[in-house]
Formats: structure tokens, C-alpha cells, sequence
């Protein structure tokens, strides 16, 4: 999207830092899940899995941040559009790359590229802090999506890497209603 | 057409009843028209075999007319002394002629018509006091005094004519020493819009058509004033998808169409019979396929209202049998299509929609519609849950815990889409056990008479099967009548006490195809063997040539069983 | 940090059904989905007060996806549905939505009349430029040279311009929204909701399966950097010009809204008066 009419409000609190990072995660949990979803109704379980598998790492990082803080698990975040300047949270996997044939390595694939994203976010935190509390936050949450891109990474050492038409269905597709 | 109403109403004034049929040419404005009137002493509910009298105006296009207007000798054609000689086509019926001056009356009474004269004249003629011709007049005058005077004056002049025709004028009519109580004076298309209200319909949309108008041109003001809307709609597939969706919202909702719009309909009410959607759509026939005759009568759409949809698609087809039963029919209609959640058809017709009548007030049915609705929070809640009378509660929006979505496509009890072989059995059984189990009670069928010969008849026709039924017994032959008011669901055990001992049926009706017979036959095991009446539109079926009909009929019917 | 809720009571998951839509994985239809829910949660509209209005198409199967109140009618009436609810029932706040075939074509009169009549409703029309249920033909948003099995080298027709005839029939709200930014799309669909009268939210809804190129949408829109505007000369000039990838509010006007007096003066039994002799 270009040029973005928002820009990231720049936390000047650590309450605010973690609100955003609350919100962050909860919409990882929250796409994930409906990834899983997807997946699930279209019969493509190794994926759906893995997308649930997911949705639990990010629902970690939730739980972590509300005990830091303290917060009940109904803790209200900062509404969306008004946080991010990309359309999707950093965090998420864009609806749009979905295939209903993709395998677990597109999946991790996206996943890689969402963790990466999450790391930048924080990383320009980091960068950007307004006080050394909110510096030393956001590099904590910066070196939690650094340990996510390591593990995505070691699991895409354990799937296969699809043929190149893994996206061929002799069958066209179908009239529901 | 005003001297024709103010006439109606002049005779209503003066304790008779009566009824007028309205028939014209296809111009817009300035077309010819005619005011057929029949007056009497009991409700009416069908015109006669003759009319004692016709007086014209002038004589332009009245050809379209003459088959309308059947004359005998007794009667006579009136016309103006300055548009010359009646048509040959009138005077072979072997009437008597004479002319009036009905313009020369007018000349120089500024602001007089000559229609007035003709009510003054009509009046006369029908044994009508004058003051109550003036009163009727003074009772509708809108405009300025000085013209009202001027009408009142050549209204006298015409009344005078009369008195120099003795020995030529049909029997005047006994004037009833005290006026019945408890009259209505009523169109029956004012009459469904009432019933419609009377039942609780807050929500009308609807697409104007000829000649089902008249309802909605009398529910407009009448729904404003209730706290209601009435909706013009943009088309009809778009009249019948808002009471969908306003009676999805809980509010009883109507429409008023004929033939061409209910053909449009057709794949909502489909939607309305799967999505359980209570809604009430009054179809006023005319002659048809397609645009067919808009402004006549005909009882044509009886087919495609029973089983004109995809599907198996159970809804509710209920017929009016007089001009005030417009009324009752109605309100009964909405009462049912929201007590079983279902589509109900009303077939009116061009000759009840637009005729005005005096009748006797129609029965009050009491209460409004009931739907069974879901309560808040309900445990569970299915929508379309397989209860044993077929009837499941239905959520109204803004309920909480209830939300469901409504739906066209086959579902489940709750609602959800499913293409699965037991669902859709369940919830076919569903919809047709509901409309099936349900007691209907009395009012399904008029059903009079003890005798072993029946007439099945429906709608408008029943007023003219009814009179022939009574002339018949005159002449020794009994007849017995069953006027069907439900016809669908068809009621089998009801029919069978109504025609028990009947030995032959003949089945009457307004169309070309015998459409009733056709679908009492594929239905039902009439017994013996059932024959048919029935002509299209647009001339009315007559009691005279029914008498004669139901005399031949009974009388082969007769020497059968003197045979067997 | 901007538009803290002020309490969490309803959130956008609260507004979801929990049945897994069939929508093809990809589909922009999810970030719809996704935006009308975040809209009520944003409104805080109770679900059981809010009724969603569709007709037939992939699109038209969102509101059984919603806890809300759902009405899935027959093909291109979802507008005539939902005009009748609301009007009968204007406590409730009356969502319609579908695809540009529903909506454009099959629907094309409804919807001309449904701007002009000015009801209190917000009309979301999921455009892929395609039919997506029978398989993929063109619709009226279709470009002219399209090819598809049942127009092959294309429909050789112009393709329907929904944004400028909604202006032109009288829409009060005109918005572009895109799927793929549903937070955004989010902000839209509350707005075009709080807005009086007739508000139409196209939103723009890549088809992977049938316009894979679709996908490519996301490079090309951009949020309007332009405020929004309430003259209908200027709204016009905008959306006549723009290339279609211009996202947010195009005109936001002032017109009267449908409405009739619901008062009642009179009892059923008062009006028998004009009948009795």
C-alpha cells in the first residue's frame, strides 16, 4: 500500500508499548486460527495444523504480556487502523497467499516472512525508544520473534519442499449455489 | 362513472342494496366508459341476466360494450336526442327506444353536467326519491356552491323525464320502509386492504397494477394513519422481496398485484415457503397470459397459484366468494400465513376488486394475527426445529439469543445450509405437515344445501352459482353448493363430509382450461363423474344461463340414475 | 496511541458465528468478513441488534457467518429485503451485502432505487470483477476484454461503474474499501454505518481462484489522501478521474433520509367509519 495515510504512533509509555504489542499478537492468534480455518474446511489438514500450531506460539506471547503487565485477559487494545501503517498487523499472514493446496512449506514460508516483519517492528522500536524502559521492552519482544524466526526456520528444515506443480487439480472448480 | 357511484349511493341512502360494476375502454382519459348497476331489496352479489335499462350519453365505441350489456324487449335504451339512432346492435335485442334531451338540458346552466341529468333520470326510473338523489349529490360535492345548485337543478329536470315514459319504463323498485341495519357501502379491493389491516399488517410495498391498484390507493393513507407504511416499490420482484424482509422483522406484510406481477413473484414466495417467512400477496385476476385483458375478470391465475412454483413448495391459496368477503378472506389469510409461517395467495378478481356494493357489514373475526415466536435466550434455539405440528418459533431481530439466519437455500434445523438427502426430506415434511395438520375450521368452504347433485365453484362466481342454485330449486331441481374459500391445502376429509351422499359434481368457473376441475381431479376422487362449466373472461357467467345449465345437467344426471 | 476502546465489552471475534465459511482459502471475501465485524465492535452494536441482508453468490454466504441476524434471500433482491426490514424495523441496524453480480447486474434496478430511496441502510458490494459461484464469468464490473469460457476474447462491454451511478442515483455515502486492508476497511464500514441514509461501501475483493491477478491489487491501492467531501460536483470530478485504487470515503452527503411518521392516529375500528352507511 502506498503511500500510507497512518503512521505508527510512537509508544511513549511501556503501558503503550505492550498494548501495541498486545494487539499485535492477539491479531497473529486471531489470523492463524483462521488460517487453520480455511484450511480445515478445504481439507487440507497438514496445513491446518501447522497454522493451529501457530496460532498457539502467538497465543504464548499474549499470555506473557498480560501476566508482565498484569493485565486481565479481556484487556482492551488500541484499534487497529489507527496502530499499523501496513493494512495487515505486522504479525499476520495476508489472507491473499492462501492456496487450498499449499503445503506445510508455503505455509512456514509465510509464517518466516510474518515473524520477520514482527522482528522489524520491534526492532525500530528499539531504534526509536522514547526512554530506556521502552527500549529494553521492546528488545526482549524483539529477541521472542527472533527465537519464532529460528524455529520457523528449523521446522522448514523438516518438510519437504513441493514439486513445482503442487498447485495442479485436474478437477475445475465448483458451483455451490 | 360519478353518476353510476352517486346512483349506488343514492340507492344505499334510500335502504336498497346494490351493486355496480365498472367497465371502460383502454384510454386513459376521455375513453368511454360504462357504470353497470344492479339495485334491489336483498344483497347482490352478481349482475342479471338483463339490464332494464340503459341510457347512454352518447352512442361513440359502445359496440365494446353491447355483449356487457345484454338487453331484452322488457327493457329500455335511453339516449340523447342529439346523437341520433341507437346502434342497430342494441335495438335487436328488441328494446324499446326513446331520447332524451340530456344536452339541450345542460346548455346555459353554467356549470352543469350532463351526467347529473342522467343521475336524476337513473334515479327516477329506479323508483329512487329525489331528495335522496339530491342528498347523495350534496353528500360528495367538493367544488363550488353556485355549481352545486346549477347540478341539483338539471339533477330535477332529469328526474321529470321520467314521469312522461308510463308504459314504456321498467317497474319501479319498492322503496324499504325502514332502511337494514349494520351496511357497508364497499369496493372489494377497499374491502382486502381492510382486512388486511384488521388482521395487523403494519408494512405494504408494492408495484401499481391494473386492477389491483385500488387496494393499495386506499391502504396508503389508511397505513399512515395507523402507524404503517405502505411502499412503492420499483418492480415487483422487488415489492415481494420487502415484505419478505419486513415480515423476517415481525411485522405482518402484504402485497397486492395481478397475473404479470405475481408471475414475478414467483421465485420469492418460493423463498418465503423454505425460509418460513409469514407473508400475504393479494392477486386481483384479470384476464391473462401476460398483459391478457387488464381492465376484465377473469379466474385464470387459479392454476399457477396452487402449483406454479419450483419445487415442492406447500403455501396457502385462499379465494373471497363476494365483495365483502374480500374483506373477511383477507384477514383470515394474513391470520393463517402468520400462524403456519407460510406464503398465502388471495385470488380477487377484476369484477369484486373494482365493483362497489352494499353489503351487509362482514363478520368481525376478532383479534389479530399470531405468530409463534421464540422467546429470549432460548436454550438451543432452532430455527427450523421438526416439531410435531410442523410450526417452529420463529426469532424476530433485536431478540437476544435467539439469531439465526434466514434461509433460501435447504438447511438444518438450525438453519445452516445442507444439500443432505435426510434434511431435505425432514424439512419438506415440515413445511407440508405444518399447512396439512392445521384445523382450518368452518370457514374453508361455503357448503349449502342437502341434495345429491353438487356445484363446486370459487370466488366471484360463486355470487352468480348461488342465485342460479336458488332459481333452480323454483323450478324443482335441488342443488347443493360448495363455494370453496381454501384451496389450498385442499381439505380431503372436509371435502368428503361436505359431499357426502352427493352423487355428481359440476365443477363452475371463469377461464378457458377448467383450471378448478383440473385441480380437484389431480387432488381428490370427486365422486361420480365430474364434469365442468366454465368460460374465460371477460363476460361475466349469468345466473339465467347457469339456471338453464344446472337444469340440463341435473336432468341427465337424473335419467342416468333412472338408467342404472 | 489513538481510538482506545473504551471497553472491551464486544469484541470482532463476538460477531462471528463460528461456521467456517466456504469461501476458497485466499479469498478477499474473509477480509470482509473480518471488517464488518471489527465495525460492530468498533460501534459496539449488539449482534442480536444488527441484521445482515444478503442475496446469492460466494459473498452472499456472509451473513451466517456472523452472530448477528441473517437473511440469505434469492439472487439480486438482498437490497429489496433489507429496504422492507429496515423500514418496517428502523431500531435495527440493517447491513446488506454481496457480490458486484448480485448487486450490478441481476440487481442493477434495486440498486439504482435503493440510492435514490435514501433508507438508513449500509450496502457493502464484495467486487471481484467476476462470478465466482458458476464458475467464473464475467459480471458487469468486468473489464470488456476478459476472456471466459462463455464470452471467449471477452465481453466486448464496458464495464458498469458502480461508484459513479450510485453518486448519480443519490447514494448519501460513497466509499472504496479494499479487502486486504480490513482494519481499514473496518473504519469505513462504522462510518458508512453511522452516516444517515443510503451508504454504499464498495469493496474491493480479489478472486484468487478465477483472477489470480487480482492479487496484485494490494501494490496498487492507496488510501485517498484527500478529505472527504459532501458536493456532489466534486465527488464526481474525483471519481470519475481516479484509477480505481483510490480507498476511502469519496462523498459523504447530506440528503434527506427515508423516513415516515410511525405514530398512530387512528384504530382499525375508527376506519370502518368510512364504510358503515
Amino acid at each position: 500500500m502506498n503511500p500510507p495515510i497512518q503512521t505508527p504512533s510512537r509508544p511513549e509509555t511501556l503501558e503503550e508499548l505492550m498494548l501495541q504489542a498486545l494487539a499485535m499478537e492477539r491479531e497473529a492468534v486471531e489470523r492463524y486460527s483462521e488460517l487453520a480455518d480455511m484450511m480445515q474446511a478445504h481439507n487440507n489438514r497438514d496445513v491446518a495444523e501447522l497454522f493451529h500450531k501457530m496460532a498457539g506460539y502467538e497465543q504464548h506471547h499474549v499470555d506473557h504480556i498480560l501476566k508482565d503487565m498484569s493485565w486481565p485477559a479481556d484487556k482492551a487494545t488500541p484499534r487497529y487502523a489507527g496502530v499499523w501503517t501496513a493494512p495487515d498487523g505486522p504479525e499476520v499472514v495476508p489472507i491473499e497467499e492462501m492456496h487450498y493446496l499449499m503445503q506445510p512449506w508455503h505455509a512456514l514460508q509465510l509464517a518466516l516472512a510474518a515473524e520477520q516483519r514482527a522482528h522489524d517492528f520491534f526492532d525500530a522500536l528499539v531504534r526509536n525508544a522514547a526512554n530506556d524502559t521502552i527500549r529494553r521492552a521492546a528488545e526482549e519482544m524483539r529477541a521472542e520473534e527472533a527465537e519464532h524466526i529460528e524455529l520457523v526456520r528449523a521446522w522448514m528444515e523438516k518438510v519437504p519442499q513441493p514439486d513445482s506443480d503442487w498447485a495442479a487439480d485436474p478437477d475445475p472448480p465448483r458451483y455451490i449455489d | 362513472m360519478t353518476a353510476g357511484t352517486l346512483l349506488l349511493d343514492a340507492a344505499a341512502r334510500a335502504g336498497l342494496y346494490g351493486l355496480m360494476v365498472r367497465t371502460s375502454g383502454p384510454q386513459i382519459r376521455g375513453g368511454e366508459a360504462a357504470a353497470l348497476l344492479r339495485l334491489g331489496p336483498q344483497p347482490l352479489a352478481t349482475l342479471d341476466d338483463r339490464f332494464d335499462m340503459l341510457l347512454a350519453i352518447d352512442w361513440q365505441n359502445l359496440h365494446r360494450f353491447a355483449d356487457e350489456i345484454p338487453l331484452g324487449p322488457a327493457s329500455l335504451i335511453v339516449g340523447d336526442s342529439g346523437e341520433g339512432e341507437a346502434p342497430e346492435a342494441l335495438l335487436a335485442s328488441g328494446a324499446q327506444a326513446v331520447a332524451l334531451p340530456l344536452k339541450k338540458t345542460v346548455k346555459g346552466a353554467t356549470g352543469a353536467w350532463v351526467n347529473m341529468v342522467a343521475l336524476g333520470f337513473g334515479g327516477a326510473i329506479a323508483g329512487l326519491p329525489v331528495e335522496v338523489l339530491e342528498e347523495a349529490l350534496r353528500a360528495s360535492w367538493k367544488r363550488n356552491p353556485q355549481a352545486l345548485e346549477a347540478n341539483l337543478t338539471v339533477l330535477r329536470q332529469g328526474f321529470a323525464f321520467a314521469a312522461g315514459l308510463e308504459g314504456k319504463r321498467p317497474q319501479p323498485l319498492a322503496m324499504p320502509a325502514v332502511a337494514p341495519a349494520g351496511r357497508w357501502l364497499i369496493s372489494g379491493n377497499e374491502a382486502a386492504g381492510f382486512g388486511a389491516i384488521r388482521a395487523g399488517v403494519r408494512f405494504v410495498a408494492a408495484y401499481p397494477i391494473t386492477p389491483a391498484t385500488e387496494v393499495l390507493e386506499w391502504l396508503a393513507p389508511a397505513l399512515t394513519r395507523l402507524g404503517g407504511t405502505l411502499l412503492q416499490a420499483e418492480d415487483e420482484l422487488a415489492s415481494i422481496n420487502m415484505i419478505i424482509g419486513a415480515a423476517y422483522g415481525g411485522v405482518p406484510s402484504l402485497t397486492a398485484t395481478a397475473g404479470p406481477g405475481l408471475a414475478l413473484m414467483t421465485e420469492a414466495i418460493g423463498l418465503a415457503v423454505t425460509a418460513e417467512v409469514p407473508i400475504v400477496i393479494v392477486d386481483v385476476m384479470r384476464g391473462g397470459p401476460s398483459t391478457g385483458i387488464p381492465a376484465k375478470s377473469e379466474q385464470s391465475d387459479l392454476s399457477f397459484a396452487v402449483d406454479g412454483l419450483p419445487g415442492d413448495a406447500p403455501r396457502l391459496v385462499l379465494a373471497p366468494t363476494s365483495i365483502g368477503d374480500c374483506l373477511t378472506t383477507t384477514e383470515w389469510a394474513v391470520r393463517l400465513a402468520e400462524a403456519l409461517q407460510a406464503p398465502a395467495i388471495v385470488l380477487s378478481d377484476q369484477f369484486m376488486g373494482q365493483s362497489r356494493a352494499v353489503v351487509d357489514q362482514p363478520p368481525a373475526t376478532g383479534g389479530t394475527a399470531q405468530r409463534l415466536v421464540a422467546a429470549a435466550n432460548t436454550p438451543g434455539y432452532l430455527r427450523y426445529a421438526d416439531t410435531p405440528s410442523g410450526i417452529s418459533p420463529m426469532a424476530i431481530p433485536g431478540t437476544p439469543g435467539t439469531t439465526y439466519t434466514a434461509d433460501g437455500l435447504e438447511h438444518t434445523e438450525k438453519g445452516i445450509p445442507s444439500s443432505q438427502a435426510t434434511d431435505h426430506s425432514r424439512q419438506l415434511d415440515k413445511r407440508e405437515r405444518k399447512l396439512m395438520q392445521y384445523d382450518y375450521g368452518p370457514r374453508w368452504a361455503d357448503v349449502e344445501g342437502e341434495a345429491d347433485l353438487a356445484i363446486i365453484t370459487f370466488g366471484s362466481t360463486t355470487g352468480a352459482v348461488r342465485e342460479a342454485i336458488a332459481r333452480s330449486a323454483l323450478q324443482g331441481v335441488g342443488l347443493r353448493l360448495v363455494a370453496l374459500r381454501l384451496l389450498a391445502p385442499l381439505q380431503p376429509a372436509a371435502l368428503d363430509r361436505a359431499l357426502a351422499g352427493v352423487r355428481q359434481v359440476l365443477v363452475v368457473e371463469q377461464n378457458h382450461g377448467g383450471q378448478l376441475l383440473r385441480y380437484l381431479r389431480s387432488r381428490y376422487d370427486l365422486p361420480g363423474r365430474a364434469t365442468g362449466l366454465h368460460r374465460p373472461g371477460p363476460l361475466p357467467l349469468r345466473p339465467g344461463e347457469l339456471t338453464a345449465a344446472f337444469i340440463d345437467w341435473a336432468a341427465v344426471q337424473g335419467s342416468r340414475e333412472g338408467r342404472a | 496511541m489513538n481510538d482506545m476502546a473504551e471497553s472491551a465489552a464486544l469484541a470482532a471475534a463476538d460477531y462471528k458465528s463460528g461456521y467456517k465459511p466456504v469461501w476458497c482459502p485466499g479469498c478477499g471475501d474473509y477480509g470482509v468478513l473480518g471488517a464488518v465485524t471489527r465495525a460492530l465492535a468498533i460501534l459496539q452494536r449488539p449482534p442480536h441488534e444488527v441484521a445482515v441482508v444478503s442475496g446469492i453468490g460466494c459473498s452472499s454466504r456472509i451473513p451466517a457467518y456472523t452472530s448477528c441476524y441473517g437473511f440469505h434471500g434469492v439472487h439480486g433482491r438482498a437490497l429489496a429485503a433489507g429496504t422492507g426490514l429496515k423500514v418496517a424495523r428502523p431500531d435495527l441496524t440493517v447491513i446488506v451485502a454481496g457480490g458486484d453480480g448480485d448487486g450490478y447486474s441481476i440487481g442493477g434496478n434495486h440498486f439504482l432505487h435503493a440510492c435514490r430511496r435514501n433508507v438508513d441502510l449500509t450496502y457493502i458490494v464484495m467486487d471481484n470483477h467476476v462470478y465466482g459461484m458458476t464458475k467464473g464469468q464475467a459480471s458487469p464490473t468486468t473489464e470488456p476484454d476478459w476472456d471466459s469460457k462463455l464470452a471467449p476474447g471477452g465481453t466486448g462491454v464496458r464495464s458498469f461503474h458502480p461508484l459513479v451511478i450510485a453518486l448519480a442515483a443519490g447514494a448519501n455515502f460513497i466509499a472504496r474499501a479494499f479487502s486486504g486492508d480490513s482494519g481499514g476497511a473496518a473504519e469505513i464500514i462504522a462510518q458508512a454505518i453511522r452516516h444517515p441514509g443510503f451508504s454504499f461501501v464498495e469493496v474491493m475483493s480479489p478472486c484468487v481462484t478465477f483472477r489470480p491477478e487480482q492479487k496484485d491489487w494490494k501494490q496498487s491501492v492507496r488510501r485517498t489522501g484527500v478529505p472527504e467531501t459532501g458536493d456532489p460536483a466534486q465527488a464526481a470530478r474525483r471519481i470519475m478521474t481516479d484509477d480505481g485504487f483510490n480507498i476511502g470515503v469519496l462523498y459523504a452527503g447530506d440528503r434527506p433520509v427515508y423516513a415516515r411518521e410511525r405514530a398512530a392516529t387512528v384504530t382499525p375500528a375508527e376506519l370502518e367509519a368510512e364504510f358503515a352507511l
